[in-house]
């Protein structure tokens, strides 16, 4: 009889556990969240890239360029292996990569670039002044700079932004985090509805 | 034993600092929140304009992971502030945890030099690491208040 009385009370136990620990972010948070500035920029895909376009998906928004050799591949490799991770909830998060180069990042080479680490990775590129005009919204530091080869560079912000389906910039993404972590994120985001997003802001 | 007796006083402080130093190694530390919050307040841009300098944040910030381990900063300012990459708006909280320890340089807005640093300590683990840590902090608070 104790035994059966104790089931309930485990099940709460166990199910109150696991909500409260799946709702703690690994990355950055905001509070509460503001709309994510939009932006209308050159896709990858040859076609005008609007930001709201991606309005009820997941969006993991990063800055960089394809010429990068150290923190870029990283974080696109662990962004494809979070999404390998989500199953098919991957198909409701976008990877939208912002170049800082658009004078050697053309919509073509960002597309063969990206391919590489996931196909449905999308690019965008725009003049100087576009570009800067998202990196200012977003805080966004990006500098011209030469490698100890010589090699001409970008400094730039290694963050990535986990955007919600209502459009709210949510959550900060530092470098380094582990596939594990941000799939963990997304899920988090994943399991948020429109309505919901937008009563939590 | 004639020796203690003697040099009582001696004895007892060294016994005193023994059970200190054990205390110290054995107590767990305890905190309501895993939260550090450092809230910018408000009219920190504008008094900044009008040329005076405040210093709002520490220059370095101590976190240990298991114990404090989340950054919290609020920015009560009527302006955007710049925290690391991001822009925390008014009125808004962003809230980092981390699980590595090391020391972190952040670009900060709030800083009079534009830098923040967070040092993040490994977890004050039972014994040895716990009393480093406070011997530690305690270190941290003697130069912070000879600094002042």
């Amino acid at each position: 009889m104790k035994r059966i009385l104790l089931i309930p009370l485990l099940l709460i136990l166990v199910t109150g556990v696991s909500a409260t620990e799946t709702e703690v972010f690994k990355s950055g948070v905001f509070d509460p969240p503001r709309l994510a500035p939009d932006f209308t920029l050159q896709g990858s895909n040859n076609h005008e890239f609007k930001l709201t376009q991606a309005r009820g998906k997941i969006v993991a928004l990063g800055f960089g360029f394809t010429h990068c050799t150290n923190v870029c591949p990283v974080t696109l490799a662990k962004l494809a292996q979070a999404r390998k991770k989500l199953g098919a909830l991957a198909n409701d998060v976008q990877v939208i990569y912002v170049t800082v180069d658009p004078a050697k990042d053309t919509p073509q080479r960002l597309r063969e670039y990206l391919a590489v680490f996931d196909p449905t990775f999308i690019g965008v590129t725009g003049t100087d002044s576009q570009l800067a005009a998202v990196q200012k919204e977003y805080g966004i530091t990006a500098a011209k700079a030469l490698s100890k080869t010589g090699q001409p560079e970008v400094h730039h912000s290694s963050y990535i932004y986990l955007i919600d389906r209502a459009g709210l910039l949510r959550a900060l993404v530092p470098f380094g985090k582990s596939p594990d972590d941000i799939a963990h994120d997304m899920k988090i985001l994943l399991q948020k509805n429109i309505a919901t997003s937008q009563a939590e802001s | 034993m004639l020796l203690i007796r003697r040099h009582w006083p001696l004895f007892l402080a060294l016994s005193l600092v023994f059970d200190v130093v054990i205390l110290a190694a054995l107590i767990p530390p305890q905190f309501d929140t895993h939260d550090e919050l450092f809230e910018i307040p408000a009219g920190t841009w504008a008094r900044r304009m009008a040329g005076e300098k405040i210093e709002i944040l520490p220059s370095t910030i101590y976190l240990a992971l298991g114990v404090r381990e989340v950054l919290m900063l609020r920015n009560l300012d009527t302006v955007p502030q710049m925290f690391g990459p991001t822009l925390i708006m008014p009125n808004q909280s962003f809230k980092l945890p981390f699980d590595l320890a090391s020391d972190y340089q952040f670009a900060c807005t709030a800083h009079i030099n534009g830098q923040m640093t967070v040092v993040v300590d490994p977890e004050p683990t039972l014994g040895w690491p716990r009393l480093q840590w406070r011997a530690k902090n305690l270190a941290r608070l003697l130069t912070a208040k000879l600094q002042q």
